[in-house]
C-alpha cells in the first residue's frame, strides 16, 4: 500500500496529514453515522454516534487523527449496535414527537434511527421539562428536541463570528442558552441566513413558516438513507474546505 | 431597575483583584458567590463584559459547578455531605431533624434569605462524619444537640467567623503512618539535594523509584515527565530557542467519595507537597505551578497560602531558587468549585482555565498540550510528597518498598465500618484481610476499593492485595459490615454519578440518569427479572463507549454487585405475575393536582 494509507472495514483509505478518521473516510466516500460532525465546524466528539474501532480500541471517528496503517472498524455488528443504544438514548432523553414535528423527514436524528433500526425505545422515557423559545420573528427554538450535539454553538461561534448559543448545566441538566440580555432569541444577534440558525441537525431550532414548502414524503431522507445523503453532499464539502 | 452602585463596585473590585484574567474566572464567581450568597444576572453582566467573555460563556460555568448558584442563598449556607459513609451515620435523618427546626427543606433558601439548606457529595471528612459545610467551613461529627447549637446560632445570626471553634475542629487521624508519613522530609532537603545533585540525575532516582501516580491510574510519573520536558518541539523538530513554557499542576481535587489522605497532607505535609512540585519543576523545565484545590477544602487555603509565603521568603520558590542560575518556579492556588469530574485531568486544565471542567478529547494529551495548550504535567498531591522523599533519599530506597510492580507506599482513607477509621498507609501488597484487621473491622459484607469509580469485594476475596496489578485504588477504602444493604450503597453511587457527570457524551449525560432510574426502580421493588438483563447491557454500554473515565467507571457499581452479590437484586423483585413498572398512585398525582382532586376516587392502590 501507498504511504499515508489505512483501512476502513479492510478498504483502503488514503489520507492528508493532520486529517481525522471522519475526514478520511468522507473523502473516500464511506459513510460513518454521525450527529454532532459538520466538516465545516471543529470537530468535537460529544453525541460518540461515529465511534469506531481503530486497532481494536473504540475511538471518536471525528476527532481521533488518522495515521498510518490504521485498522479501523465501522460496519459491524457491535458498533451498529452501540449506535442504535445512542439513539434510543437521545429520543428517551428529550421529548421528540416525529409525528407533530415539522422536522420529520429532514431530521438526521430520525434518519439515523431507521437506518440503524431503531423499532423502540429500549429506555424508559424521561420526560424532561424544556423551556420553548418563540419570542424570534423568523427562527424557533424548541429544547425539547435538542440533542447537545452543539452544531449551533460551534456555528455561532465559528462560521457566523456570533457567540449566540452554549451550553449551560451539568449532566443530564445541560440546557441550551441564548447570549442575549434577557435570555430570549428575540434579542440576540441570530438571523435567518446564519449557520447557526441552519445547522440543527433535529428541529431544536427551525426557520418558522417554511416547514411544510416540502411535503411529507419527498424529503429529505424520506427516500433515501441518511448514508447516502451523508456522503454525497459532505463529500463535496470536505473538499471544497479541505482541498 | 440597574443594580446599586456600591455591588457594582463590589464586582469589579473582585476582577481587578485577578486582574480581568479569563483563566480566573472560576476564582472570581467563587468570590462573587461568597459576596452575594449567589451569582446574580448583573454580576455575570460585568464579569463577561470585564473580562472579554460572552455572558453564555459565564452563565454556562455558573451552572457547572454546584458550589455557585444563580439562584440566591441564605446568608447561612448549610450543605451536607451525602456520601454513603456519612448517610450510614445518620446524616439524613440529622438534615431531617435541621430541616424541621429551621423550617426549610434541603435545596431551597428560607424566605428571611438566612439560611438555605442542601446535600452535597463527599466532603472529605468520612471517618469523622456525618460531616458538612457552613459557608464552605467544614463541620465535622454531627449530631442533634450540635445542631441545636447551630440553629441557636444561625437564628442570633452570629457570624460564622464567631463560632467557637471546636465546631470546625477537623483531625488528621493517623491511624498507622508508613514509608511517607514515618519519615517526612526537613523542608528544603529534597530541593537541596536535587541542586547537588542536578535535574538530570534526580530524573534518573524518579526513574529507578518506579514511582507511579497516586491518583488511581498509576502512570508511570517519569515517564509523564520525560514526554513533558521533550514536549511537542523535539517531534517537530524545532530548536529549543521557540521552546513554549511548561506546567506543574497538583491535583488537590480529591472528590472520590471516601477518600481524604490529601487532606492530610495538605494539612501536615503541605511543605513535602510543595517541594514534590519544585522538583517536578526542575526536571521538565516549569516556571509556573497550580495547586488545584477543591472546593471543598477552601478551609485548608490560608494554610496552604502561608506556606508558600514561607518557601519565597526562603528562596524556596520564586527567582533563582536555592541561588541556581534560571532555576525560577512559583505556585498559585485555585479552587474548584464542587465538580467531581475536575479530577480527571484534562477536565482539571479546563476548569483551571476557568471553563466548564468538561473533559478534553485525547489526543493531545496534556503532556503535549496542557494548560494553554503548553506541555503540562499532572500530578497527584501524593505523587508529588513521594517524589519529594525520592529526591531526598534516593530511588532505590523507594524501590526496596512494594511490589514489583507497584513500588513504595500507599496511602489510605479508611471509611465505614470499623473501630478506627482513619488514615493508614501500608508498603504496596498488603491484604486487603491484614487491612481489615488493623482497622478493627468485623462481621464485614463487602469493602468498596477506590471507592465508587472502583470496585467491591466481598469476603471470598479479602486474601488480594492492594497494588496495581490486583487491586488499584486512588486511596478510598470504605467497609460495610453485614448490616448494610448493598443495594442501598449501589443507588447511593449511582446517584452520585449522575450528579456528577457532566453531560458533554451522550453515554454518560443520558446513561448515567438511566441507570439511577433503573436501580432507584429496583430498590423501591417494582422491578422484575427481565429488568436485570437490560441494566446489565446498560451498564456494560455506558462502561465501553464514555468519553472519560467518569463515565467508564460509572457503572462499576451496578457491574460489580451484580456479579458478587446477585440474590440482593432477586430479593427486591416482587413474586407476582404481574409487576408494574411504576407506582401507579404516584404516577396520578399530576392529574390530581390539575383536577383539584383528592378524594378516594382519584387513588388507585397497586
Amino acid at each position: 500500500m501507498s504511504k499515508n494509507t489505512l483501512t476502513i472495514d479492510g478498504k483502503p483509505v488514503q489520507f492528508k496529514e493532520g486529517e481525522t478518521i471522519m475526514e478520511a473516510a468522507t473523502r473516500a466516500g464511506i459513510y460513518i453515522p454521525h450527529l454532532c460532525h459538520d466538516p465545516e465546524l471543529e470537530p468535537q466528539g460529544n453525541c460518540k454516534m461515529c465511534e469506531v474501532k481503530v486497532n481494536g480500541r473504540n475511538c471518536s471517528a471525528c476527532t481521533f487523527p488518522a495515521a498510518e496503517g490504521q485498522k479501523v472498524l465501522n460496519n459491524t455488528k457491535e458498533l451498529n449496535e452501540n449506535r442504535r443504544i445512542i439513539v434510543q438514548m437521545l429520543f428517551v432523553e428529550g421529548n421528540h414527537l416525529c409525528p407533530g414535528c415539522e422536522k420529520s423527514g429532514n431530521c438526521k436524528l430520525q434518519a439515523i434511527a431507521y437506518s440503524v433500526g431503531m423499532m423502540d425505545y429500549r429506555f424508559p422515557l424521561i420526560y424532561p421539562k424544556r423551556e420553548m423559545d418563540s419570542s424570534h420573528p423568523d427562527i424557533l427554538l424548541d429544547r425539547n428536541r435538542c440533542i447537545f450535539c452543539e452544531m449551533c454553538v460551534r456555528a455561532g461561534r465559528e462560521v457566523d463570528g456570533k457567540d449566540v448559543f452554549a451550553i449551560s448545566g451539568r449532566g443530564i441538566g445541560n440546557h441550551l442558552i441564548v447570549n442575549s440580555p434577557s435570555g430570549l432569541l428575540k434579542d440576540s444577534q441570530l438571523e435567518v441566513t446564519d449557520k447557526a440558525a441552519n445547522v440543527c441537525p433535529v428541529g431544536a431550532i427551525i426557520i418558522k413558516r417554511h416547514g411544510f414548502e416540502i411535503p411529507i414524503g419527498q424529503r429529505i431522507y424520506d427516500n433515501k438513507q441518511i448514508g447516502e445523503v451523508s456522503v454525497a453532499t459532505e463529500k463535496v464539502l470536505e473538499e471544497k474546505i479541505h482541498g | 431597575m440597574t443594580w446599586s452602585e456600591s455591588k457594582q463596585e463590589k464586582v469589579l473590585t473582585i476582577v481587578c483583584k485577578h486582574e480581568k484574567r479569563q483563566t480566573r474566572l472560576l476564582q472570581i464567581l467563587r468570590e462573587v458567590q461568597e459576596e452575594f450568597h449567589c451569582v446574580p444576572r448583573y454580576a455575570i453582566e460585568i464579569v463577561a463584559a470585564e473580562l472579554g467573555l460572552s455572558r453564555t460563556k459565564v452563565e454556562g460555568v455558573v451552572q457547572f459547578y454546584s458550589l455557585l448558584s444563580l439562584e440566591q442563598q441564605g446568608r447561612f449556607h448549610i450543605l451536607f455531605s451525602d456520601s454513603i459513609t456519612d448517610q450510614f451515620q445518620g446524616s439524613r435523618k440529622l438534615m431531617d431533624y435541621m430541616s424541621a427546626k429551621l423550617g426549610v427543606k434541603p435545596g431551597q433558601t428560607r424566605s428571611d434569605g438566612k439560611v438555605s439548606l442542601g446535600f452535597t457529595s463527599c466532603t472529605g471528612l468520612c471517618d469523622q462524619g456525618p460531616a458538612g459545610l457552613v459557608n464552605g467551613h467544614w463541620i465535622s461529627r454531627l449530631n442533634e444537640s450540635q445542631i441545636d447549637r447551630i440553629v441557636d446560632m444561625v437564628e442570633r445570626e452570629v457570624p460564622v467567623s464567631s463560632w467557637p471553634l471546636e465546631f470546625f475542629h477537623v483531625e488528621d487521624n493517623i491511624q498507622i503512618p508508613g514509608l511517607l508519613l514515618q519519615s517526612p522530609i526537613e523542608q528544603g532537603e529534597a530541593l537541596k539535594q536535587s541542586v547537588r545533585q542536578g535535574f538530570d540525575e534526580i530524573f534518573i532516582e524518579v526513574t529507578r523509584s518506579g514511582l507511579r501516580g497516586r491518583g488511581g491510574a498509576g502512570f508511570e510519573a517519569a515517564w509523564k515527565w520525560r514526554f513533558c520536558a521533550e514536549g511537542p518541539e523535539d517531534y517537530s523538530g524545532l530548536s529549543l530557542v521557540g521552546r513554549n513554557e511548561r506546567y506543574v499542576v497538583c491535583n488537590a481535587d480529591e472528590g472520590e467519595p471516601g477518600t481524604f489522605k490529601d487532606r492530610i497532607l495538605l494539612n501536615s505535609n503541605a511543605h513535602q507537597v510543595i517541594e514534590g512540585m519544585t522538583v517536578c519543576a526542575g526536571v521538565v523545565g516549569a516556571k509556573q505551578g497550580f495547586i488545584y484545590l477543591r472546593g471543598e477544602y477552601y478551609r485548608l487555603r490560608p494554610k496552604l497560602e502561608a506556606i508558600l509565603a514561607n518557601r519565597r521568603a526562603n528562596n524556596l520558590l520564586g527567582k533563582s531558587i536555592l541561588g541556581r542560575n534560571g532555576f525560577d518556579f512559583d505556585i498559585e492556588i485555585h479552587m474548584g468549585a464542587g465538580a467531581y469530574v475536575c479530577g480527571e485531568e484534562s477536565a482539571l486544565i479546563e476548569s483551571l482555565e476557568g471553563k466548564r471542567g468538561v473533559p478534553r478529547v485525547r489526543p493531545p494529551y496534556p503532556i503535549d498540550r496542557g494548560y494553554l495548550d503548553q506541555p503540562t504535567v499532572v500530578n497527584n498531591v501524593e505523587t508529588f510528597a513521594a517524589v519529594a522523599a525520592i529526591a531526598a533519599y534516593g530511588g532505590a530506597w523507594f524501590a526496596t518498598h512494594g511490589t514489583e510492580k507497584s513500588k513504595g507506599s500507599k496511602i489510605i482513607s479508611i471509611s465505614g465500618d470499623c473501630e478506627r477509621p482513619g488514615i493508614y498507609e501500608y508498603d504496596f501488597g498488603i491484604s486487603i484481610a491484614e487491612i481489615l484487621m488493623d482497622c478493627g473491622a468485623e462481621n464485614t459484607l463487602a469493602v468498596q476499593v477506590g471507592g465508587p469509580s472502583g470496585g467491591v469485594i466481598s469476603g471470598k476475596e479479602y486474601h488480594r492485595k492492594l497494588a496495581f496489578e490486583d487491586l488499584g485504588t486512588g486511596g478510598s477504602f470504605m467497609i460495610f459490615n453485614k448490616k448494610r444493604d448493598i443495594l442501598e450503597i449501589v443507588r447511593n453511587f449511582t446517584h452520585f454519578f449522575a450528579h456528577e457527570s457532566c453531560g458533554f457524551c451522550t453515554p454518560c449525560r443520558v446513561g448515567t440518569t438511566l441507570l439511577k432510574n433503573q436501580v432507584d426502580k429496583i430498590c423501591d421493588g417494582h422491578s422484575t427479572a427481565l429488568d436485570l438483563v437490560g441494566l446489565t447491557s446498560l451498564a456494560k454500554f455506558i462502561k465501553t463507549a464514555s468519553h472519560c473515565g467518569l463515565g467508564q467507571s460509572a457503572a462499576n457499581p451496578v457491574l460489580g454487585s451484580l456479579s458478587h452479590f446477585p440474590q440482593a437484586y432477586k430479593d427486591r423483585f416482587k413474586d407476582v405475575v404481574f409487576e408494574p413498572g411504576f407506582d401507579l398512585d404516584e404516577s396520578l398525582e399530576t392529574a390530581r393536582q390539575m383536577s383539584l382532586r383528592d378524594d378516594p376516587w382519584a387513588h388507585l392502590e397497586q
